[in-house]
């Protein structure tokens, strides 16, 4: 009997299961498999903030969404089509989720009485209705699995621990996906352990081969290649591992070599990870003992005229403000990646928010001015950190760039850029002392890089106010003001170099939605589907640059009746944007649940704005 | 680095010195632009980091290459710099105050790592920029504006913690003999790897005569011994008593029993040399307690570099890009 196989253009599938049930690598393989076959995708890894939570409870519980499409997307959907729940606590604390009708399949091997106490569960939901209005599929996967590995060598605890291959075997059966990919990366990552490769490749087997033997389904399902993908050449890229790339590239475009100065916090501790595999490019990474000095020795980097860079995450970034201080002051090249994460303190450190942005901006003592940028993906991601680096080295500056949790851990294809068009912009480091002072400037009010070993440029420069142009010390009051003065235009001159972003959809609406940061998907797809679909008169603007503002935002404003800044913090863009343009009225929506904007909250939001009714 | 030779003039800026006039760190600085000039490096391959307080005001004097930093940070921002450009030869200004309270993580670090920098810490048992606070090598029962009463706090012994962060060059000196901070930073300077200075440094102001039982020219003689490499551990004013160490104690015996310092030995007479300081009826050490050969932080990770790129060939930046696994539409 041959199955029918049906075409689906959008398909979201969540992986949910213990931390310990490999659910982010059964994502990642079905993500990698999927952007082979080139359907555009997003995802959204959501793992919780303990490394071992206990097994079964509701807190342990792993989860992997995963969108993929015929078409352009961005993001990785609100409501899944398909839930594999591992065991009971995954599959109550995902189930809600679903789409009405949507498919659940359960592993009833982890729904045994000790299973559901675990989970707090007072009867079993796959027998109590409380999955009513689903497809269930039911699979003991823990026996089946079992049953496929009799005979294998291993412990029967690591038999159980190839479910996930078996998992995805099915998934990719139902999906129309080629195997051959993950036998490969099966076959790479287990070189030295032959016998956990063969036991996960014979699981990723059965469990495709048993979607045709078990007919648990009545059909597959196919999501055909993007037809209309700008053509190039694509890999699937996370955005920690962008920015790591970015951040070489970058430094290369300047001429310069690349330091990076760090302290491991999660979600930014890839970004260091990713840079200290690269030794041959030049590039030194200092583990240093604490976020100060991961930023201090990027500093002491930069003024021996390497491109200093640290990387941190929210808590990191306020151990750093001192040193941005100085960073300002003497007026080095210097970028400081936050890969924000949820809540003051330590808050929810595996969780997304957007809530660093006024400590970006003004966390620092004093008037402290420096560039501030956001990237909006992961792919995005690789552009922002050569912007970034663009910046710090044309405008001898501190650079502070945004990122998130979503972003950091967040997948989608990436068209990569032709390496040789990258415009170049090589740091001016000076070598020749005539003429030469310390605190001097060039068009762009940048002062003269002279580096340690340079003869005849020996100066002293440090966190005390410079006298203009000498650089000698000063307290003379008029001197500071100018100076500050000076501080403020530099960074304000960058907007000479960077473009007036465009909106998205009408040149004229009822309404302007203006974001920032990992929010860009989900206001991107809510605006458009609201104006395909229902014909509302909404256009999207996202904000690349959030210090100095661009050009011309103040013209694009007017032209709306209404502007909406959803955010997931308790109102930060739209304060700044209120104080820098008082003429227009900026309303704030904001999330802060340690979760991304759906569509859908995007849509609703602007369907009730648009009512009169928020 | 090409043998040059300066003079102390040479390493002179055209700023004015501005510490309090008879403070202690004018004889340091004399002292160390003496050394400096002499240790063979051009003035564009030095230089100095400091902290916040007087004596990090150092940079300013020097007429090399500087760095004025921020409180406590200057042994962070010198590991970047050296580690950047291992060719410079790189020198931390700091205080007692600066290196061991708010500074303290980052210094025992850079020693731990060996980071090839010469750390110069002026002790002069007090907050000095600040006006007079207790500083944590302030001895118990200090009265400052912030101690009206006596401070409670136990103070650290400097090359106590400098040796046990594993510091490979580890000396004392005092800033009344300035032919002793010279030959000491000579010392440091020829040293590959970490040295820790402590220099003994008089604030006249806030904590004038904290080191007079040990620093004057008199008391020196009685009150402290010159640890030397190959030299007899004799004190005394015509050199007259010496030091034995048996079996874990220090005794006084006659100048020609005395045993000969060697601070390259693993053993752990350094710690006995600087515990020392908790016996009244012993000298004070000064001079070279420890000078221990290891690889240097800088050197390893240049050393990485460079044998990584041989293995694997300069990084191309196109083929890190673009990896096998990416794919091509249209
Ligand atoms: C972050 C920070 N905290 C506090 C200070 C104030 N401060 C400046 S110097 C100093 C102590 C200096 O003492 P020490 O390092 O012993 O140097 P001295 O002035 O005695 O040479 C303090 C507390 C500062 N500049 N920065
Ligand atoms: S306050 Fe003390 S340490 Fe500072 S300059 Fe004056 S005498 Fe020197």
């Amino acid at each position: 009997m041959s199955i029918a196989v049906t075409r689906q253009d959008d398909v979201v599938i969540r992986f949910a299961g213990d931390s310990g049930d490999g659910m982010q690598i059964t994502g990642n393989q079905f993500t990698d498999t999927t952007a082979k076959v080139g359907n555009d995708l997003a995802t959204f890894p959501d793992f919780p903030a303990e490394i071992r939570a206990p097994a079964g409870t509701r807190a342990g519980v792993s989860g992997f969404q995963i969108r993929f499409s015929s078409t352009d997307i961005h993001t990785a959907g609100d409501i899944p089509d398909v839930l594999v729940a591992m065991n009971a606590a995954a599959l109550i604390m995902n189930y809600k989720d679903v789409a009405p009708g949507g498919i659940i399949i359960a592993n009833t091997g982890n729904f045994t009485e000790r299973d559901l106490q675990k989970a707090k569960l007072a009867t079993n939901p796959l027998e109590d209705g409380t999955l009513d209005g689903y497809r269930v599929i039911a699979i003991d996967i823990n026996a089946r699995v079992t049953e496929a590995l009799a005979g294998s060598p291993l412990t029967s605890k690591d038999v159980l621990r190839c479910k996930n291959f078996y998992v995805l075997g099915l998934m990719y059966w139902l999906y129309s996906r080629p195997i051959e990919p993950t036998l490969e990366w099966l076959a790479a990552k287990f070189a030295k352990k032959p016998e956990l490769a063969d036991a996960n490749r014979t699981a990723l087997r059965a469990g495709y081969n048993s979607g045709d033997i078990h007919e648990v389904f009545q059909g597959r399902y196919e999501v055909v290649p993007v037809e209309n993908a700008i053509p190039g050449t694509y890999r699937n890229i996370m955005g920690n591992h962008a920015l790591a790339l970015g951040l070489v590239t970058g430094a290369e475009l300047a001429n310069l070599k690349l330091f990076l100065g760090s302290y491991p916090i999660t979600p930014a501790t890839d970004i260091l990870q990713h840079l200290a595999e690269l030794k041959e490019f030049g590039v030194i990474t200092c583990q240093m003992e604490d976020e100060i000095a991961g930023i201090c020795t990027a500093i002491g980097a930069s003024y021996a005229g390497l491109l200093g860079c640290t990387t941190t995450s929210g808590p990191g970034l306020a151990l750093k403000t001192e040193a941005m201080g100085l960073a300002v002051m003497t007026e080095l090249p210097l970028i400081i990646v936050d890969v924000q994460r949820a809540g003051p303190s330590t808050g929810l450190p595996t969780k997304v928010e957007q809530a660093d942005l006024l400590q970006s901006l003004f966390g620092r003592n004093s008037d402290a001015p420096l560039p501030v940028l956001a990237c909006a993906t992961a792919a995005d991601a690789f552009d922002c950190a050569v912007e970034a680096c663009r910046i710090a080295v044309q405008y001898m500056t501190p650079v502070i760039l945004l990122s998130d949790n979503y972003i950091a851990n967040g997948a989608e294809p990436w068209r990569l850029p032709e390496m040789d068009k990258l415009p170049r912009f090589p740091a001016a480091q000076v070598t020749d002392p005539a003429g030469y002072a310390p605190y001097a400037r060039d068009g762009k009010l940048a002062r003269p890089w002279a580096v340690p070993g340079t003869p005849g440029l020996e100066h002293r420069i440090g966190g005390l106010e410079k006298e203009n142009i000498t650089g000698n010390v000063s307290h003379n009051p008029e001197n500071h003001q100018l100076m500050s003065e000076i501080r403020r235009d530099k960074v304000l001159g960058v907007r000479d170099t960077i473009p007036t972003p465009e909106a998205s959809g009408p040149r004229e609406a009822d309404l302007l939605v203006v974001g920032w940061g990992s929010t860009y998907g989900a206001i991107r797809s809510g605006t458009e589907r609201l104006r395909r679909e229902q014909n509302v008169s909404v256009a999207h603007l996202h904000l690349r640059h959030l210090w100095p503002l661009p050009y011309g935002l103040d013209e694009i404003f007017a032209r709306y009746k209404q502007i909406l800044v959803p955010e997931l913090n308790m109102g930060q863009l739209s304060r700044l944007l209120q104080g820098e343009y008082p003429d227009h009225r900026f309303l704030h929506f904001g999330k802060v649940k340690g979760k991304p904007f759906t569509a859908r909250e995007i849509r609703e939001k602007i369907t009730a704005v648009l009512e009169g009714k928020s | 680095m090409s043998a040059v030779q300066l003079t102390p003039k040479d390493l002179k800026s055209d700023q004015e010195v501005r510490w309090c006039p008879g403070c202690g760190d004018y004889a340091i600085l004399n002292a160390t632009q003496a050394a400096l000039a002499e240790i063979g490096v051009p003035r564009e391959k030095m230089t100095i980091i400091s902290g916040i307080g007087c004596s990090s005001r150092f940079p300013y004097y020097m007429g090399c290459y500087g760095f004025h930093s921020i409180h406590g940070r200057a042994a962070a921002i010198a590991t970047g710099t050296k580690t950047a450009n291992p060719d410079l030869s790189v020198w931390v200004v700091t205080g007692d105050g600066d290196a061991m309270s708010i500074g303290g993580n980052h210094l025992i670090h850079a020693m731990r790592r060996n980071v090839d920098l010469k750390i110069l810490m002026f002790n002069n048992q007090i907050y000095g920029l600040t006006k007079g606070q207790y500083s944590p090598t302030s001895p118990a029962g200090l009265k400052t504006k912030t101690s009206p009463y006596g401070s409670v706090d136990l103070p650290f012994n400097p090359i106590n913690l400098a040796l046990g962060s594993g510091a490979t060059f580890v000396a004392r000196t005092v800033d009344t003999n300035p032919k002793h901070i010279k030959s000491t930073l000579l010392a440091a300077a020829a040293h590959k790897g970490i040295a820790f200075v402590e220099i003994w440094q008089n604030c006249v102001i806030f904590n004038d005569g904290a080191w007079k039982d040990w620093s004057t020219k008199d008391a020196r003689a009685e009150r402290t011994i010159d640890l030397q490499p190959g030299q007899p551990l004799v004190f005394g004013k015509d050199n007259e008593k010496g030091l034995r160490i048996s079996g874990g104690e220090v005794e006084v015996v006659a100048a020609a029993d005395a045993d000969v310092w060697d601070p390259t030995t693993a053993a752990p007479l350094a710690y006995i040399m600087a515990y020392l300081d908790e016996r009244e009826d012993l000298p004070h050490a000064l001079g070279i307690f420890r000078q221990h050969d290891k690889p240097t932080y800088d050197g390893a990770v240049k050393e990485q570099i460079d044998s990584l790129t041989a293995k694997k060939g300069k990084g191309d930046l196109k083929k890190l890009i673009y990896t096998k696994d990416a794919w091509q539409v249209g």
